[in-house]
């Protein structure tokens, strides 16, 4: 079951690149593990890291001013590619709470709205706000109120679209499956309704 | 008179169970394939709230992400490999689910055997844990990448919660030129639009030179839509889907043939259907394409050069191109055919189906790969490679110096053994370029089947035109 998401304060740590793809955020050798947990530390492995494996001081989440960070600010196509959802449990695992964004891959923005990971658009120019006071100030706070549909940060409050569905559900940490299995009579009147010569495997 | 309706809205309005009003639409999955990369977590999702499998006769597993591509005889050795292999066949076997294991014949990439088996059929939704469902287009349906917990869901209820997307058409017009082939087109057309060019819509291509395409043509330009961004591409069905599909394992049979070719025919788009979005792309225009940077949009016509990343106006592509200069290693100004490589793999869910490997064959015979190039070929599937090997060419490969493997996800993503070096060149028939896909520090060139082979062989890129 996820947890309701109602609003969330923190610090920012901004990663200003395009077109971030998930083969990125968690590379396909940390895709083998059969858990929903255990992915933090691999998120952005080969950025993260040199070619021995040793951390990357400079890398963004490796800098002690962005420990804690609770939102991650970055570039445009940000989660495009590959539908892993390892993507958002290793963005959550390492203690993000939001992602924002100028846009995000289709398949990416709907796995983090399952796991409770809240995915934010915003126009580029309000996302290279963020990412300029995430840059100059670590310790700025932001501010995500779902329910108002706000970010807010020093000098900046904007207002976000969001799926008035995932909204929804997220704000009360509802049960998908439950909330489908309610229509099972529909599921199961369309099952009769379907063609005979339809593949059974 | 009714309004007229595309492809994509008749598969769409006819696999909606009862929609709420602020909610999406729930859709009625027709087929939904199972890998064991983003499977396990949904199984252990239903065994810890008790719910089952709703339809397991509408659900067919594989193992292709982390198989082995040699000496299956012997296992496989990655401990977190074979676990993720053997909780697959576990929750099937617990499940009633069809999976063909590594053992069998039938094995082999997801998107390749669906087709295969005669399970991929006109009219279908289709979901999968991997992006590449898209390929499923190619017969018609509508096909599609979910994640996890999305796999959960359509387990234990056997439906989908989508919003629509939006339409898009890609109008392919005249005759593809001798050489140039389904890859360079999707690539052409993903150049066209844009790495994100797609986002948020459902991409029908259409045209006289879609419909001259074979299906496994057709799959392959389907394959590639989520390299543009899209949610999936479709194809209408004609005679070339229909005789395709007759007589595989799954396809109807007897009087049920008839009715099945009855439906197929009536899901091509209405004359005067509307679209969000409209794009046409001139056929005999387009050369042999080659991927120069680390997504499949940085991509050229073979007789180009690597571009300038000041040749974008867009700030946010010109800093990319940047970045994947410095990642691949390439000058600006560099002719692309001076491109040296250290491997070429012929493979993935683009480009691995029988006549894929034909193509590649028919340009080796009698010649030897090149000194400094390692070049592997992994078919699609245990049945296409039977079918290659009946034909010979398994020693065409192999007489040459290509390794001849078993079938697999292989290099594509580098999950089981097969990965490049840090710093090793590639030309690959596969769909994705990304930064270290193929192995931390690779760097991938997507090419089609005919241009990965000459590649082998020259050493460096080549226009497959000039090849004698």
């Amino acid at each position: 079951m996820i947890e309701p998401v109602t609003a969330i304060a923190g610090t920012m740590a901004p990663l200003p690149r395009a077109q971030v793809d998930t083969d990125q955020i968690i590379p396909k050798e940390f895709l083998k593990r059969v858990d929903r947990t255990g992915f933090g530390d691999f998120l952005f492995y080969d950025w993260a890291h040199d070619a021995e494996g040793e951390l990357d001081p400079e890398f963004v989440l490796n800098r002690a001013e962005y420990q804690g960070a609770r939102v991650l600010v970055a570039g445009p196509d940000f989660g495009s590619g590959s539908s892993r959802e390892h993507a958002p449990w290793a963005l959550s695992d390492w203690g993000f709470q939001a992602v924002i964004a100028p846009s995000l891959g289709d398949i990416f923005r709907s796995n983090c709205s399952k796991i409770g990971l809240l995915a934010v658009e915003l126009p580029e120019r309000v996302v290279g706000s963020l990412l300029r006071i995430a840059d100059e100030d670590p310790t700025a706070l932001v501010e995500i109120d779902l329910e108002a549909q706000t970010v807010t940060a020093p000098g900046l409050s904007e207002r976000f679209e969001i799926d008035p569905f995932s909204k929804h559900m997220m704000l009360n940490g509802l049960d998908e499956i439950d909330l489908t299995l309610q229509n099972e009579a529909a599921i199961a009147e369309h099952e009769l309704s379907r063609p005979a010569f339809l593949p059974t495997v | 008179m009714s309004k007229p309706l595309s492809l994509f809205d008749k598969l769409w309005e006819r696999h909606v169970v009862g929609a709420g009003t602020d909610e999406p639409d729930l859709l009625f999955v027709d087929l939904h394939l199972v890998h064991e990369v983003t499977s396990p977590q949904a199984f252990e999702g239903l065994r810890l709230a008790g719910r089952r499998v709703r339809r397991p006769d509408l659900t067919l597993a594989t193992a292709d992400h982390g198989t082995p591509t040699i000496d299956r005889a012997l296992g496989i050795t990655d401990p977190l490999s074979r676990q993720q292999v053997e909780t697959l066949l576990a929750n099937c076997a617990d499940a009633g689910i069809t999976v063909f294991g590594p053992d069998d014949p039938r094995n082999g990439i997801v998107h390749v055997i669906g087709p295969e088996q005669g399970a991929t059929q006109p009219g279908m939704t289709i979901v999968c844990g991997d992006s590449h469902t898209s390929t499923h287009g190619a017969f018609g349906a509508l096909a599609f990448g979910i994640g996890t917990s999305e796999v959960e869901h359509v387990l234990a209820t056997q439906t989908i919660r989508q919003r629509k997307p939006r339409s898009m058409t890609v109008t392919v017009e005249g005759r593809l030129a001798r050489g140039v082939t389904a890859k360079d087109l999707v690539m052409g057309i993903i150049a066209q639009i844009g790495f994100a060019g797609g986002a948020g819509h459902v991409i029908e291509y259409r045209g006289q030179a879609i419909a001259r395409l074979t299906m496994e043509e057709r799959m392959t330009v389907c394959n590639m839509s989520i390299e543009a961004g899209a949610r999936s591409g479709l194809i209408a069905p004609d005679d070339t889907t229909f005789s395709y599909i007759q007589g595989r394992p799954y396809a109807p049979s007897g009087a049920a043939w008839g009715e099945a070719v009855a439906y197929w025919s009536s899901l091509p788009s209405d004359e005067g259907a509307s679209f969000d979005a409209e794009i046409v792309v001139d056929a005999p225009a387009l050369a042999p394409f080659v991927s120069w940077g680390t997504n499949p949009a940085q991509a050229v016509p073979v007789t180009s050069k690597v571009p300038s990343p000041d040749s974008f106006d867009d700030p946010h592509l010109r800093e990319a191109a940047v970045r994947a200069l410095a990642y691949m290693d390439l000058q600006a100004g560099t002719p692309i055919t001076e491109i040296t490589l250290d491997r070429v793999f012929i493979g993935s869910c683009a480009n691995a189906r029988v006549s894929d490997l034909r193509a590649a064959a028919s340009v080796i015979r009698g010649r030897r790969v090149h000194p400094d190039v390692g070049a592997m070929v992994v078919p699609g599937s245990g049945l296409v490679r039977q079918e290659a090997e009946a034909e010979g060419l398994d020693k065409v490969f192999t007489e040459a110096g290509f390794e001849w493997r078993e079938p697999g996800c292989s290099m594509c993503l580098g999950m089981n053994p097969d990965i490049l070096a840090p710093g090793e060149r590639c030309a690959s028939t596969s769909n994705r370029n990304f930064e270290g896909r193929q192995g931390r520090g690779g760097r991938t060139h997507l090419v089609s089947p005919p241009m990965a082979a000459a590649a082998a062989i020259a050493g460096h890129l080549v226009d497959i035109r000039d090849w004698e």
